[in-house]
């Protein structure tokens, strides 16, 4: 269990209160919920219902509008004081993210760099590790992913499945707590599905990572979940352990939504 | 055969004289492009980063030198500056790159926005600094896309540098200008001297478009 968390007895990731505004679109209202240490959230509901935004906001990636994100006990974007809504300024913002990893839709991987390079550049700028360290341990993590071998390629010559499992890797350099999963086999050809869904189980098989996922994979979600969160128009309409969500739901939409996607 | 408006004994005679100008053209271009090219960099980012307090006078500086010429830009720099630098060469040149700074900052602008959001959120999801987000992953990047541009503008600026005959330095142009003063041949410099700048340019924006295809 991770030892630098200030409230070992808080959830790992709470929202309270939290709303999301783009414009005048209303994105997530008044959303209160939490993940407690080493858990798996999974997110599913039909496009448009949040679900992204709300990994992107764990991530600042986008700025809340209202309410509090707190993660490890430590407000993540806006801090509470005096009754006043007071931001939390980058440096330390940064500081609560680095113990947060994100792997995204199109894996996002630095073009400019070799796949190592892309896995040691925040082991090295960011944790301090030496290079020689930090190769080490990219050399292990892209073992793990099944990339060894392809250490010192060019992100573009490499299969989208290929650049995915890089990126995993990338965000595990991290040493991360938390792991958002961001639709991360959308982008892939169906045949290269296989081979990301296949790391990430073993990644939730042997490590107490907590993730929050965002899939339409519903039988990877099954799997690894220990619980399911339905999402419509911003709010959460049914929770569960995914058995019971995916064998008897009790809400009408996700039974609507579950029956249109499996 | 030697027709009246053209004599060999003229162009021979002229043609080590071009050469000596080119070295002074080719001086400004190659050290104009680089106060361009680092200059050019630091005001595109100043205007994407830095406070309006000072982003907005810089504004107003690469907008006052873009829209207005080089040859004036030329004499009144050489005008202000000549009792404090002895070199017109150097008013010269910095005018040159300066000039050319305001336009590589739109450049660089145009590269820095063509770099994915995907790469900025990256970034952010690694906790990456600013400044290493910057110098790391944006500018690597948006470099790549500004190269065939630069080479345009290096040619450009090539081109250019016979607008210093307006404060007497010695380039190609003033060169073939004298030459033609002093013995009343003026055809035959000014068309070698045609000739050099088209040898010179030809080859190199042939070069760019290799080079554009290979980034495409």
């Amino acid at each position: 269990m991770p030892e630098n968390t200030a409230h070992p007895e808080s959830p790992h990731i709470e929202f309270r209160d939290v709303v999301k505004r783009f414009g005048d679109n209303t994105v997530l209202n008044d959303l209160n919920f939490t993940v407690s240490k080493g858990e798996r959230v999974t997110l599913i509901g039909p496009s448009g219902s949040g679900k992204t935004t709300i990994l992107r906001l764990v991530m600042t990636l986008e700025e809340l509008t209202g309410g509090y994100i707190h993660v490890g006990g430590e407000p993540l974007q806006y801090d509470e004081k005096g009754g006043k809504r007071l931001r939390v300024d980058d440096k330390q913002r940064r500081r609560t993210t680095t113990q947060i990893g994100m792997v995204f839709q199109h894996f996002n991987l630095f073009p400019n760099m070799s796949v190592l390079e892309n896995i040691i550049e925040a082991p090295v700028h960011v944790m301090g590790l030496s290079k020689a360290e930090a190769v080490t341990k990219a050399e292990g993590l892209l073992e793990k992913v099944g990339m060894g071998e392809k250490r010192d390629f060019n992100p573009s010559q490499l299969s989208g499945g290929q650049q995915q499992r890089v990126a995993i890797a990338r965000a595990l350099a991290m040493d991360p707590e938390i792991l958002l999963l961001d639709e991360v086999t959308s982008a892939l050809d169906p045949e290269l599905v296989g081979e990301v869904l296949g790391v990430l189980k073993d990644i939730a098989a042997e490590t107490d990572i907590s993730m929050l996922i965002v899939t339409h994979e519903m039988q990877f979600a099954k799997e690894v979940s220990d619980r399911v969160m339905m999402f419509d128009q911003g709010s959460i309409v049914e929770e569960g352990k995914p058995d019971l969500i995916f064998s008897e739901p009790e809400n009408q939409r996700t039974r609507d939504f579950l029956r249109a996607v499996l | 055969m030697n027709p009246s408006w053209w004599d060999w004994d003229h162009a021979f005679a002229v043609f080590p004289l071009l050469l000596e100008g080119f070295k002074i053209t080719l001086l400004a271009t190659v050290l104009g492009t680089l106060i361009a090219v680092v200059l050019g960099l630091v005001v595109a980012i100043i205007r994407r980063i830095a406070p309006g307090i000072i982003r907005t006078p810089v504004t107003w500086v690469v907008e006052f030198i873009r829209m207005t010429p080089l040859v004036v830009q030329l004499v009144f720099a050489n005008l202000v500056l000549s009792p404090y630098i002895d070199s017109t060469l150097a008013i010269g040149i910095w005018v040159l790159g300066i000039h050319y700074t305001t336009y590589m900052a739109e450049v660089y602008r145009a590269g820095i926005d063509s770099v994915a959001k995907g790469q900025w959120e990256a970034a952010t999801a690694l906790s990456l600094p600013q400044s290493r987000t910057w110098r790391a992953v944006v500018i690597p990047q948006a470099i790549r896309n500004t190269l065939p541009a630069l080479g345009n503008y290096a040619i450009s600026m090539f081109k250019e540098t016979p607008f210093f005959v307006v404060i007497y330095i010695p380039e190609m142009v003033r060169v073939a200008q004298t030459y033609g003063g002093d013995t009343f041949r003026y055809t035959e410099s000014i068309t070698l001297a045609g000739l050099i700048f088209l040898a010179a340019s030809y080859p190199t924006s042939l070069l760019i478009r290799r080079l554009e295809k290979k980034l495409a």
